[in-house]
């Protein structure tokens, strides 16, 4: 695997993992690659943190950034949010989220 | 009645300046949207951020972008129904369909042109077992009239400038209202947080903070709302003759899934010539059609509208030669 790519696993709404390799120094975020990868995320404000149809779970322990107000802002009109809850398209693909595994959240 | 050349659905940029290429050809519109004002996403969504890829302007806010295109189509006297959804559609004739809104709104048109974006904008329903079985009876996702709650007890879900602004607004006209939410503290706009939290300290509303409504009881209408918060193990009734949610709004397609056109993955398949669907007289243009090689940018609608009604005036008019002429020759010529 070459130094700007890393793992991702994202959990689909049938429990299924889907393993996906995403380059570092494309600027892309957890929702673009969940979209480029055909899985069933709609991204509908293309990643402005206005919609919460990328709502996911965080199942590892990284360290993310803290979510923005404008994030906790959108995940206080999703349902089904629990303490890991995060907007997809707010976590940046790189190098410290190797390994990253997320789990899509119900859609309403 | 209503009756105009073309039928625009929806009213975001692409429907809007549609309104323009086709004042070009002296063929009228009338514009329908599920929304109470005019710019679809823009509007509901971002009004407030930049667009940076509309040719022309660096960098445009996309109100503003709105209000332009609502300056620039102005001299072609577009009319609209706002505030109601495009219901129904039924042939009339060979050229002439009749849309029925679910407001009651009759309008006739030989072309109908969906700019539907991503659907009709709808209030996010809370997955609560039962609630549709409490809608009619006690269950609203937006408020049309204050006076309905009128002495009534009242619980209230959410988080964002609505549910704020609708707690106070009603606070002085309910009997009592519970504002339910699932943080410690508020966004919203920080005047709105400012007055909830001071109707708490004074005793006026119930806040219910770090929780989520979970349940709905009562027999025939609503009774109680059932409330869990983080700490407590056990889930609490909250007495409450409505439980008003307000979660924003999401897009679904909607209605027009039943209008008998090709879909593909929720987008309307089209053909690139000129942005016709599968049914004559019907044309899907921005954010709702699909085709090989499709973006959704809103400057990729505006193309699409432009040639959409160079067909349409074709469709409508037959016999009449098209000829193409160029603003900057003949002008505007606004409608009288």
């Amino acid at each position: 695997m070459d130094d700007n790519t890393i793992q991702l696993t994202i959990i689909d709404r049938e429990d299924v993992e889907h393993s996906i390799e995403a380059p570092t120094d494309m600027n892309f975020n957890v929702m673009e690659i969940a979209k480029a990868s055909d899985l069933p995320v709609e991204g509908t404000c293309g990643g402005m943190a206005l919609c919460a149809s990328c709502h996911c779970y965080v199942m590892t322990d990284h360290q993310l950034t803290d979510p923005t107000e404008d994030e906790e802002d959108m995940l206080d009109q999703a349902f089904f949010v629990e303490e890991n809850s995060r907007l997809g398209c707010q976590i940046k693909i790189s190098k410290t989220i190797d390994g990253l595994v997320v789990k899509l959240a119900p859609v309403d | 009645m209503i009756k105009t050349d073309i039928l625009i659905v929806g009213a975001g940029p692409v429907g809007l300046f549609t309104v323009f290429e086709a004042g070009l050809l002296k063929l009228k519109c009338h514009i329908v949207d599920i929304l109470p004002q005019v710019g679809g996403q823009l509007s509901e969504i971002y009004p407030k951020k930049p667009i940076y890829d509309i040719p022309g302007y660096p960098s445009v806010l996309a109100g503003d972008l709105v209000d332009n295109l609502m300056e620039q189509i102005a001299p072609f006297k577009p009319t609209f129904t706002l505030g109601e959804k495009a219901d129904e559609i039924k042939k009339i004739d060979d050229k002439l369909y009749q849309m029925t809104t679910d407001r009651g709104t009759v309008i006739q048109a030989p072309v109908i042109a969906i700019a539907g974006g991503l659907g009709c904008f709808t209030p996010r329903k809370p997955p609560i077992e039962g609630i549709e079985h409490y809608e009619p009876n006690g269950v609203d996702y937006m408020v049309r009239d204050p006076e309905k709650y009128r002495d009534k007890t009242l619980v209230i879900a959410g988080g964002g400038d609505s549910a704020l602004d609708w707690t106070i607004e009603l606070c002085d006209i309910a009997k009592k209202i519970s504002l339910v939410h699932r943080r410690a503290s508020f966004r919203g706009a920080l005047d709105s947080v400012d007055k909830v939290m001071a109707l708490a300290q004074a005793g006026k509303i119930d806040l219910i903070t770090e929780a989520q409504a979970v349940g709905l009881k009562g027999d025939s209408g609503l009774s109680h709302v059932t409330v869990k918060t983080k700490h407590d193990t056990d889930p609490k009734d909250i007495q409450a003759d409505y439980f008003i949610p307000l979660f924003g709004l999401t897009p679904k397609l909607g209605p027009i899934a039943e209008w008998g056109l090709n879909i593909s993955r929720g987008a309307i398949e089209v053909n690139t010539e000129d942005y016709s669907t599968n049914v004559p007289g019907i044309y899907a243009i921005g954010d709702i059609n699909t085709y090989p090689g499709k973006l959704k940018l809103i400057l990729c609608g505006f193309h699409e509208g432009t040639l959409m009604v160079q067909s349409a005036f074709k469709y409508i008019y037959p016999d009449q030669k098209l000829s193409f002429k160029y603003t900057t020759v003949s002008g505007v010529n606004a409608f009288e």
